[in-house]
């Protein structure tokens, strides 16, 4: 419960407002919160070892996040992407092991991310087709084929040099952590600076008169899921070489936990508000409260509903925050 | 009256609606409105936009209920606060979007909510069946079928399906809200033969128009409202086309409109036999530098659509168009733009304003391309943009970091007037730019027009309210039914020959004959 009261639904009404207002620094005094708060519970939380781990095993969602974010921000949704990363990790892994060069291996995951969701971001913009039934019907194509193709066999003897997760950077800096931040950050300021940044805004906030004022609306949502592809491709890389092997399976639900690093992370499901840094945080937040379970002896299993729970308070919140705005 | 059989049946009338008032958040929507309608009567509702008829009709059919006064049928009072209970007092309305299942059948339609039952309380199709077909030869409708799909059959049909859904739960009062605005001459006719059975059989019909020469056709009575207040009911027999519109417009201005008179320049926007069906048919029109010139017409003669297709919206099939002397297409409002015109559209929620968005953020939006470098934003030139904006529109703002959903709907619809103005256009198009917003507001809009055009603006502006119009406008444009069908100079325009050329009344033929 702590996490909750932390993630911005204090009981003060007062303070609601300021507080939804600025997502942002609220999860990241979450995040710190939390470590104290569990670190004075078992103080091996904090060892450094269990931090990074953290960190380094969960990068790989933050970096999707970024891309789920600018997604949803448009007024779409993906539900495809976890069995993207399931897919593109099993060919860059597929085409490591068949001896093509590695940065060839890498780059493969990056081009066929962007070309999926490019595809799927044409037929959602030009057929004007929901993005959740495009999305859906890709799940399960991705999903099928994999373990159709795969046959459930794990990828195993990958060559050292395929594993980028075990860079490090200054020697001390993890590579999945440096990328998480990086691709944050660019994404941050592309998002705030650039006209095309703007221009998703405007069409999750008002298709209509984004329009009128010359903003191409499906251009905008091609280039969004493009987008989105390329860090998904990036998100592939970091969870297919952060082990040994690469399974045929992704974590079950990887998608859902994706999508509420970003609505939790302050993306508003309605389009048009959001940004990357909160949903970094809040897939920060997510992994550290999964690994805290953990220290303060409650079941991991409960990860699952500490996520329905957090989900449904922000959307809850950013729902009523929308209506009082209407009603000004 | 005299054809009618049931007029003695009972000294009440059927439907007796007694100084109703009603009140929306900053709106007198109604203010002590009254009339009756007999059996038999078609009694038809006449008054201009947002004279009060809608919700008149909607405090009837219990969609809302009044603040004051009283609804009696047959002289008894009924309590509706729900369309059920409007139903149970046997008051059915066809509003002119059709609620019909597109999926279903002509039987299943009428039936909805109703449906005969069997044993078991199951649906009875056979009796749903045969009751369809009795309603069906009962208005001697024999071009349409029991087990038919709704989606497949043409407007006309779909309306009869309405009607015979409101017979078939034994409706007396029958509203009728522009039931002709999408029919075809034909399907006019036969609305017509169903209305004089209707009336035949002692059903009361309220009938909402806007073409005078159907009231004269079909109706008994009609009442007009104005402002939401009662103005007069009269017997058709006893009136003509002239005398509604009197009826209808005669409403004082009651403030003052700064147009300033300036000098005249050269023709901005020049636009020849402009086509785009269905709504824009054959129109040819002149804005010159300077000018305002005002577009009149009911809501649906066409006027939005003629300014998506000249902004590029809905871009034309045919025709010719110039701005500033130079042959134009424009295809697309980013082209329309980049050409110098500027579209603040009727509905600022929907199509003007981002509103999760800041008031910085909405001022830029259209004049991305000035402020920004390589594609990136300059903030210091975005914030400078934005803050002349909010200077010179005088929008009352806490800072330029204010959701721009937040403001007040004058507030708002400055920004989307500064938005456009951002760009520097030789053409601004305004959609009813008054709407929904306070008289202060209206009041700086007006002032702020006035203005552009002393700077050599050309200003095309729609509006439904005739005051605006003839206080703004250099020139009258008025349209009716996708044509430019009159135009008067602004010594020339008054609110009854504006008003009598918007209704179409110098020709009255009787359609239905």
């Amino acid at each position: 419960m702590t996490a909750m009261t932390l993630a911005g639904v204090g009981t003060d009404p007062r303070r609601r407002l300021k507080v939804l207002a600025s997502q942002e620094a609220l999860l990241a005094i979450a995040v710190i919160g939390l470590a104290i708060a569990v670190g004075l519970n078992n103080p091996r939380f904090l060892a450094a070892r269990n931090l990074s781990d953290v960190l380094l095993g969960n990068a790989y969602i933050a970096v999707a996040a970024v891309g789920m974010s600018m997604v949803i921000v448009s007024g779409n949704i993906d539900i495809s992407v976890g069995a993207l990363i399931g897919v593109l990790a099993t060919i860059s892994g597929t085409l490591a092991v068949n001896g093509a060069p590695i940065v060839v291996a890498w780059l493969a995951a990056l081009v066929a991310g962007v070309v999926v969701m490019a595809f799927q971001g044409v037929i959602i913009a030009y057929l004007r087709i929901p993005a959740i039934v495009v999305t859906l019907g890709m799940l399960s194509i991705l999903k099928g084929g994999l373990i159709s193709v795969t046959g459930g066999k794990w990828i195993t003897d990958l060559p050292d040099s395929f594993h980028l997760a075990d860079i490090e950077l200054f020697g001390l800096l993890p590579f999945p952590v440096f990328l998480m931040i990086l691709v944050t950050i660019l994404a941050a300021l592309w998002m705030r600076y650039s006209a095309s940044g703007r221009a998703i805004y405007a069409v999750g906030g008002n298709a209509e008169a984004a329009r009128l004022c010359g903003i191409s609306q499906p251009r905008t949502i091609v280039m969004v899921f493009a987008l989105h592809g390329l860090f998904a491709g990036a998100a592939a890389l970091l969870y297919a070489t952060q082990l040994r092997v690469i399974q045929s399976t992704v974590p079950p639900n990887l998608e859902l936990t994706i999508i509420t690093a970003s609505v939790v992370g302050g993306v508003s499901i309605l389009g048009g508000v959001g940004t990357v840094v909160g949903s970094t945080f809040a897939a920060v937040l997510i992994a550290e409260i999964a690994s805290a379970l953990v220290f303060i002896d409650v079941s991991p299993y409960w990860i699952r509903a500490v996520q329905g729970v957090l989900i449904l308070v922000t959307v809850i919140a950013d729902i009523l925050r929308r209506r009082r705005m209407a009603g000004a | 009256m005299t054809t009618d059989p049931h007029r003695d049946a009972s000294a009440a009338p059927l439907l007796s609606v007694r100084a109703i008032e009603k009140s929306f958040p900053g709106v007198r929507a109604l203010s002590g409105v009254s009339f009756e309608a007999a059996r038999g009567e078609v009694h038809a509702l006449l008054g201009e936009n947002g004279a009060g008829k809608s919700t008149l009709i909607k405090i009837i059919s219990g969609v809302f209920p009044p603040d004051r006064g009283e609804v009696l049928v047959d002289g008894k009072l009924v309590d509706l606060a729900r369309p059920d209970d409007a139903r149970r007092a046997g008051i059915a309305t066809i509003y002119q979007e059709l609620l019909l299942f597109p999926e279903l059948t002509v039987a299943e339609n009428i039936f909805m909510g109703h449906a005969p039952r069997a044993g078991l309380r199951r649906i009875d199709w056979r009796a749903m069946r045969e009751k369809t077909n009795a309603l069906l030869a009962s208005l001697e409708i024999h071009d349409l079928q029991a087990d038919r799909i709704v989606g497949s059959l043409s407007v006309g049909n779909r309306q009869r399906v309405e009607i015979l859904r409101a017979l078939s739960q034994d409706a007396r009062i029958l509203i009728m809200d522009e039931p002709t605005a999408a029919l075809t001459e034909y399907d006019v006719t036969r609305l017509f033969d169903i209305v004089r059975k209707l009336k035949a059989r002692g059903v009361a019909v309220i009938y909402i128009s806007h073409r005078l020469d159907e009231i004269f056709a079909i109706a008994d009575r009609v009442t007009v409202l104005r402002d939401g207040a009662h103005v007069a009911t009269r017997r058709v027999a006893e009136t003509d086309a002239a005398g509604l519109v009197q009826l209808m417009v005669g409403r004082k201005i009651e403030s003052l409109f700064p147009k300033v008179t300036v000098p005249i320049g050269e023709p901005v926007l020049e636009v020849t036999e402009l086509e785009r069906q269905p709504l824009t048919r054959s129109v040819s029109l002149t804005v010159r530098a300077g000018e305002i010139v005002g577009l009149a017409g009911l809501v649906g003669s066409g006027r939005s659509e003629l300014a998506q297709t000249i902004f590029g919206v809905t871009p034309a099939e045919s025709g010719e168009t110039r701005i500033g002397g130079q042959r134009v297409d424009i295809r697309s409002p980013a082209q329309a733009r980049s050409l110098g015109v500027a579209y603040v559209p009727e509905d600022r929620g929907t199509q003007g304003l981002v509103r999760p968005m800041t008031v910085r953020e909405n001022f830029s939006l259209a004049a991305l391309g000035k402020v920004a470098i390589g594609g990136f934003i300059d903030r210091g030139a975005e914030r400078r943009l934005a803050g002349d904006g909010v200077r010179r529109f005088a929008v009352k703002t806490s800072s330029l970091e204010q959701i721009a959903g937040k403001l007040s709907g004058g507030n708002q619809q400055k920004i989307v007037l500064g938005k456009w103005l951002a760009n520097g256009p030789k053409l601004l198009i305004l959609d009813e730019p008054t709407r929904g917003i306070d008289v202060g507001a209206k009041a700086e809009i007006h002032r702020l027009m006035g203005e552009l055009a002393a700077q050599g603006l050309a200003i095309l502006m729609i509006s439904s309210e005739l005051p605006e119009v003839l206080g703004m406008s250099d020139r009258v444009l008025v349209m009716r039914e996708g044509r430019i069908v009159a135009e008067f100079s602004r010594e020339e325009a008054t609110q009854e020959s504006v008003g009598a050329a918007m209704m179409g009344s110098h020709e009255n033929a009787e359609k239905a004959a």
